[in-house]
């Protein structure tokens, strides 16, 4: 069976996406920045779902490494799906220019990086598909997250135009726009359980959403009609609110 | 936030930490003056809830497989249904499990739950060969199947410590599917009796029909199965009907449950009639529902389940089923079995006996007729299912567990009495 490689294995989101995948019989490439933090992963996917594991080590803002990662794996995936994020206090990303300039790098700067290489030799092959976790923070900048929220802007544009360039070569690509997420990065926030997800809820979404050939997911889907509203309150209202 | 469980009642504020690693939990223990384990959220009563409380289902790794003698090895908070969607298409089945596949190992152990084949199989302990767990001090101790930790874990709701991960051994099936025979009863002596003669089938359980009246008391449906020898192991959970909000509490009234009873004793075939079901529907008919604890409104419900030693069963059960169907508080989902014996845990629920499992939605007059019902199983010598319960107390609990003392000192001993409680360990004061 084919594999699909995961970019940024070790959050919760990625982990249950892994083990999604693995569950419907693909191989998997894991990978992150020091893959010996993926190995309990690994076993688990392994012992679950007797399918190949191979865990990489990966740096998203290491650009020039990207190629020869690329073309040292053996058998090229047959799908891509990036997950890796940074997201810091808007506070400290808009005062602290490391901090600022690695969101924007992990969140935009390393998925072009990347994608830019695998797109050009799924378009090739003319087959594969191409996922990749924005957010709805991407859809509208608000004061409170608008660094970040920038960075996913353009990251989605990115995968839209991507979308657009590969379609005549039949390779799908997935924007995901999770809305909230119970995970370890919003374990200390009180977020409204309605409109949080879990993340293997999120995973199962995308698998779906991937294999029907979709464009764009919200998940959960009530973040559609939250953030078609968001969108199209007036700047000169906007402006005034904080939300 | 509230955690609550699957009864919906009580709901309190509480303070949920999640279950990450062991030096995280290590820290918790160290920090923490007092909390319980809280697993998927399926107990029906008070037995998982505090005001502090360790959410578990997130450490769920698998750790190891060994596929000649079928032992897995994972976390606690691994949850039943996910060792069947790896393991039933390989070939691979619970040696015991519960009505719904929805419950962690952990919750698994500590309620010490059984299934179909108590009979047979015993309680899930018995598929237990190991565990690790953390202690009220952080130390971790590997528990052997046997041991007075062990004996004191295995059913012992949590109270003992954080179970971390557990080896259990799975059984070899040849089929996803379940060959089924169905028993149509019409009063209770030919319940028990059916029981009696169909004691070889691996699995077996009644659904009763507890408004039935007079000479009807007792009359029910007895399903009973055993795994088919050939078929496909292509075992895929299907997606789920969901409840998406709280019915009115009005909804289940006297006839609307009558209705649904009379409808679902209609529909099978008078005497003795056979079937061939997936394990799903034989299995965890109910959890092909999402929320179906919804249906019983926003005040909630409670499950009450007793069991009654074997000489005393039909008059204690005849008594209780007069009295149930008198107050008109009737629930679609009556369940009774026949045990097996009872194991050496200090407070596993199953004794060899007859079991009755009944759903009542909380409303005014409940806890009276409940109050009511514990005297009938007291004077039988009969005992109620921690897991389920929210509502017993102290005298009542006491006098079903004769072991409860050595459990209480074994707390005391080892430091555990202040540290891992739920409002019903308090209640109850195990």
């Amino acid at each position: 069976m084919s594999y699909v490689l995961i970019i940024g294995a070790k959050s919760d989101i990625a982990k249950e996406i892994a083990r999604t995948y693995a569950k419907n019989g693909y191989n998997l490439y894991l990978c992150a920045r020091s893959s010996s933090d993926l190995s309990e992963l690994k076993t688990d996917i392994e012992v679950r779902s007797a399918v190949n594991v191979q865990i990489l080590d990966f740096d998203i803002t290491a650009y020039d490494t990207h190629k020869s990662f690329y073309e040292q794996l053996s058998e090229k995936p047959l799908g891509v799906i990036i997950v890796s994020g940074y997201m810091t206090e808007q506070k400290i990303a808009q005062k602290n220019w490391g901090e600022c300039l690695n969101t924007i790098n992990v969140n935009y700067t390393g998925a072009v990086s990347i994608l830019n290489i695998i797109s050009n030799d799924f378009e090739k092959e003319r087959r594969g598909f191409i996922v990749g976790i924005s957010s709805v923070a991407g859809d509208r900048g608000r004061k409170a997250n608008y660094i970040y929220g920038s960075a996913k802007a353009a990251f989605s544009s990115y995968l839209s135009g991507l979308r657009n360039r590969l379609f005549k070569s039949g390779v799908s690509v997935l924007t995901v726009k999770p809305g909230f997420v119970a995970t370890k990065m919003t374990q200390k926030l009180h977020l409204p359980e309605r409109l949080t997800a879990e993340p293997i809820d999120v995973a199962e979404d995308i698998y779906k959403a991937q294999q029907a050939g979709k464009n764009i997911l919200y998940t959960k889907s009530i973040w559609f009609l939250i953030m078609l509203i968001i969108k199209n309150i007036p700047e000169f209202i906007f402006k005034k609110l904080s939300i | 936030m509230s955690l609550f469980s699957w009864g919906m009642y009580p709901k309190i504020q509480n303070n949920k930490t999640s279950l990450k690693s062991v030096s995280g939990l290590y820290e918790y223990i160290k920090k923490t003056k007092e909390f319980i384990s809280f697993g998927n959220g399926r107990s029906y009563g008070d037995s998982a809830i505090n005001e502090k409380i360790l959410y578990c289902k997130d450490y769920n790794n698998f750790l190891e497989f060994d596929e000649v003698n079928g032992i897995l090895r994972c976390q606690a908070g691994v949850l039943l249904s996910e060792i069947l969607e790896s393991f039933v298409q390989r070939g691979w089945f619970l040696k015991v499990s519960p009505g719904t596949k929805l419950i962690t190992i952990g919750g698994a152990i500590a309620s010490d739950v059984h299934g179909k084949n108590h009979h047979i199989e015993g309680c899930f302990s018995k598929c237990v060969s190991e565990f690790k767990i953390m202690l009220a001090n952080g130390d971790i101790e590997t528990v052997k199947a046997g041991s007075e930790l062990f004996l004191a874990t295995c059913g012992g709701m949590g109270l003992t410590g954080v179970i971390l991960e557990a080896c259990i051994s799975l059984k070899k099936i040849n089929s996803q599917f379940i060959k089924q025979t169905t028993v149509k009863t019409t009063n209770l002596k030919e319940t028990f009796e059916a029981f009696e003669s169909f004691k070889e089938f691996q699995y077996s359980v009644a659904w009763i029909d507890c408004l039935a009246q007079g000479a009807n008391l007792g009359k029910c449906l007895l399903m009973l199965g055993d795994f088919d020898d050939d078929g496909d192991l292509d075992y895929k959970s299907k997606s789920k009907l969901n409840i998406p909000f709280n019915f009115p509490s009005f909804a289940l009234n006297n006839l609307s449950v009558k209705a649904f009873n009379w409808l679902y004793y209609a529909k099978a075939a008078n005497g003795i009639s056979k079937q061939r079901v997936s394990i799903d529907s034989f299995f965890y008919p109910l959890d092909s529902i999402k929320n179906w604890n919804r249906i019983y409104g926003k005040n909630g419900f409670t499950q009450y389940q007793f069991i009654l030693p074997k000489e005393n069963s039909f008059e204690g059960l005849q008594n209780i089923l007069t009295k149930i169907s008198q107050s008109g508080k009737g629930s679609f989902l009556a369940v009774l079995k026949l045990y097996g014996k009872e194991n050496k845990n200090f407070l596993s629920f199953p004794i060899e006996g007859y079991s009755l499992a009944l759903d009542f939605k909380i409303e005014n007059g409940l806890f009276e007729l409940l109050d009511e019902l514990d005297k009938i199983v007291v004077k039988y010598n009969g005992r109620i299912y921690l897991t389920k319960d929210v509502r017993v107390s102290k005298e009542t609990f006491e006098l079903g567990y004769p072991n409860i003392q050595k459990f209480r000192d074994f707390r005391e001993k080892n430091n555990m009495s202040e540290k891992f409680n739920s409002l019903q360990s308090k209640r109850v004061e195990i």
